[in-house]
């Protein structure tokens, strides 16, 4: 066990290093979901009235949970372009020759990526008080750790794209082939209830969906969506964490 | 009851391996001995780096056995790592982190932490002498530092072998020299035995054996001086417009060996300087310059292969 342990340890805490050491990368993503926050927020304002939600909630209010796991998503899944650099000059190869389990490799820097986005995600939380979410201590810890299953899926994803690209500027490509999509049909920008059926499917596909749901529901300390039960939203974001986890530790065997 | 004889540092058998259809290395077999300083020269491209990946756990051969301190490299690569040390062509530093913090995450890896590792990291930075700078970031070190900072990472656990890939490639002149002073310098510090691939015949010289090895064969394996005494006395080279011929003329006149070798007529004598002014004599006009020399490494690559030594693009 603790040769799990220790290895995985000093990975993650090379990612937060990193991370800390960067601040210019931190920033420039909140500032990017704030801005788009704002701008569609009150650009929509009058013109948006969620459909099939128990609660009453405003444009700007309705698209501030989209806000922050998209910038936990996105910090996610960009902590891993590290890797490709890592496989590119011989870091990668240097811990490969240590004698330590492929699981290690893989799980210290999922958790890395998760701790960093975690990170930005809390950042940006305290703003639920200001658009008015009555958020309690309870419901932020709740709201943190489906933040947390969001992290860890996307940043084993990550991994798993990351491991398979020569290129960081392929890297990028596919990230907002992937990224763009599941975030836009989360229920992010508008909810599922109101879509037509066809994309209504799509959606009720996007494992990211029902991290969006737990989030808000534990944000609001109630359901918030019809679509899905509480329970259901959360066995499947915890789910979309493992699977996506257990797929990048079988590419890291190959 | 007499003890097993020690295996020996790195036993390789028959190794063969081919990317596709191209063969990198073919039916090697060698031995180091324990505290050897073992050099690995040839060409780019030649195999160096493909037999020295396999021996660092990295790449599964076609064909053939490599042991490390008697652990079997493809059978068991978890034990065989713990046996290993690597210095890798490309940098293996994080350059955000410090030397210290590169080296404490080095440690980890390897299951050492604590007082332990604190004082192993200083010895190794102190012995490369970069204990001075050993908070800078890795970024802000010149190239030299740099090499000597990946050769503590690569000895902080006390490997009994230590595997080196060009660990000077980019290095001016005084920086390898340097480099190699080091490594010179680890027999008296460490308990290990060095295996370094290299393309510079100078570096080769500073081993105590080594193995040629040239488009994926072993063409010869030895100590440097002994495979330069392999060519009786001196090495002429000849400049000439039709080389060919000269060979031709040149052997059948006086029973030399006369090769042909990139355009140039090389020809192994015991008696280099006599021999000038009869070639001078007999072909007048036909020899634009002569050239007399102690046998190199390069000529025991020229003497082995009939080709000369030249850099065939990245390994």
């Amino acid at each position: 066990m603790t040769s799990l342990v220790l290895p995985t340890t000093t990975l993650w805490w090379r990612e937060c290093v990193r991370f800390a050491r960067d601040r210019s990368r931190a920033l420039s993503t909140i500032a990017t979901a704030l801005v788009f926050w704002t701008l569609i927020g009150f650009g929509l304002r009058g013109s948006f009235a969620p459909a099939g939600m128990p609660i009453d909630v405003g444009a700007v209010e309705y698209l501030f949970p989209g806000t922050v796991i998209f910038v936990v998503l996105l910090t996610a899944i960009v902590s891993t372009f590290s890797l490709i650099e890592d496989r590119r000059a011989g870091f990668l190869q240097g811990v490969l020759v240590a004698p330590v389990s492929r699981v290690a490799i893989v799980l210290g820097k999922v958790l890395g990526g998760s701790t960093v986005a975690l990170f930005q995600g809390a950042l940006i939380l305290p703003l639920a008080l200001i658009v008015g979410i009555p958020i309690t201590v309870a419901g932020a810890a709740l709201a943190l750790a489906a933040l947390f299953c969001l992290a860890f899926a996307l940043t084993s994803l990550g991994f798993v794209l990351a491991w398979q690209m020569e290129s960081i500027h392929g890297f990028h490509g596919i990230v907002n082939l992937i990224l763009m999509p599941m975030w836009f049909l989360s229920g992010a920008l508008f909810p599922i209830a109101g879509a037509v059926g066809w994309l209504q499917t799509i959606m009720r596909l996007n494992p990211v969906a029902y991290g969006l749901v737990s989030f808000r529901n534990a944000l609001y300390g109630t359901p918030t969506a019809e679509w899905v039960g509480p329970g259901l939203a959360w066995i499947l974001t915890i789910a979309f964490a493992v699977v996506m986890f257990a797929i990048a530790t079988r590419s890291i065997k190959r | 009851m007499s003890a097993e004889p020690l295996p020996p540092a790195v036993e390789v058998t028959c190794l063969g391996h081919r990317f596709g259809s191209k063969v990198a290395i073919a039916d090697i077999s060698l031995s180091v001995e324990r505290g050897e300083l073992f050099g690995l020269v040839g060409p780019n491209g030649g195999g160096k780096t493909t037999l020295l990946r396999v021996l660092s756990t990295l790449l599964h051969p076609s064909t053939g056995d490599a042991c490390v301190n008697g652990v079997d490299v493809l059978a068991d690569p978890a034990r065989a790592r713990r046996q290993i040390g690597v210095v890798f062509q490309h940098p293996s530093l994080d350059e955000q982190l410090t030397s210290r913090e590169n080296l404490r995450h080095q440690g980890h890896l390897h299951g050492i932490t604590g007082r332990l590792l604190g004082e192993r990291i200083d010895r190794e930075l102190s012995l490369v002498g970069v204990a001075d700078r050993a908070e800078d970031l890795v970024r802000i070190l010149s190239g030299g530092l740099k090499r000597r900072v990946e050769l503590a990472k690569g000895l902080l656990h006390q490997p009994s072998v230590l595997l080196l890939d060009e660990p000077t490639v980019g290095l001016d002149p005084g920086g390898r020299r340097e480099f190699w002073d080091h490594l010179r310098r680890l027999r008296s510090t460490h308990d290990v035995t060095v295996v370094v691939a290299t393309h510079l015949m100078e570096e080769a010289e500073g081993c105590d054996r080594i193995a040629i090895v040239d488009r994926g064969r072993l063409v010869a394996l030895g100590a440097p001086d002994q495979l330069r005494s392999e060519i009786q006395g001196d090495v002429i080279t000849l400049e000439t417009d039709d080389a060919g011929w000269l060979a031709t003329a040149v052997t059948e006149r006086y029973k030399a060996a006369a090769t042909v070798v990139d355009g140039r007529v090389r020809i192994e004598r015991p008696d280099g300087a006599a021999f000038v002014p009869r070639l001078a004599e007999a072909f007048p006009g036909r020899i634009r310059s002569i050239t007399v020399g102690k046998p190199t490494l390069e000529d025991v690559f020229v003497h082995r292969t009939g080709r000369q030594f030249v850099d065939g693009g990245d390994d």
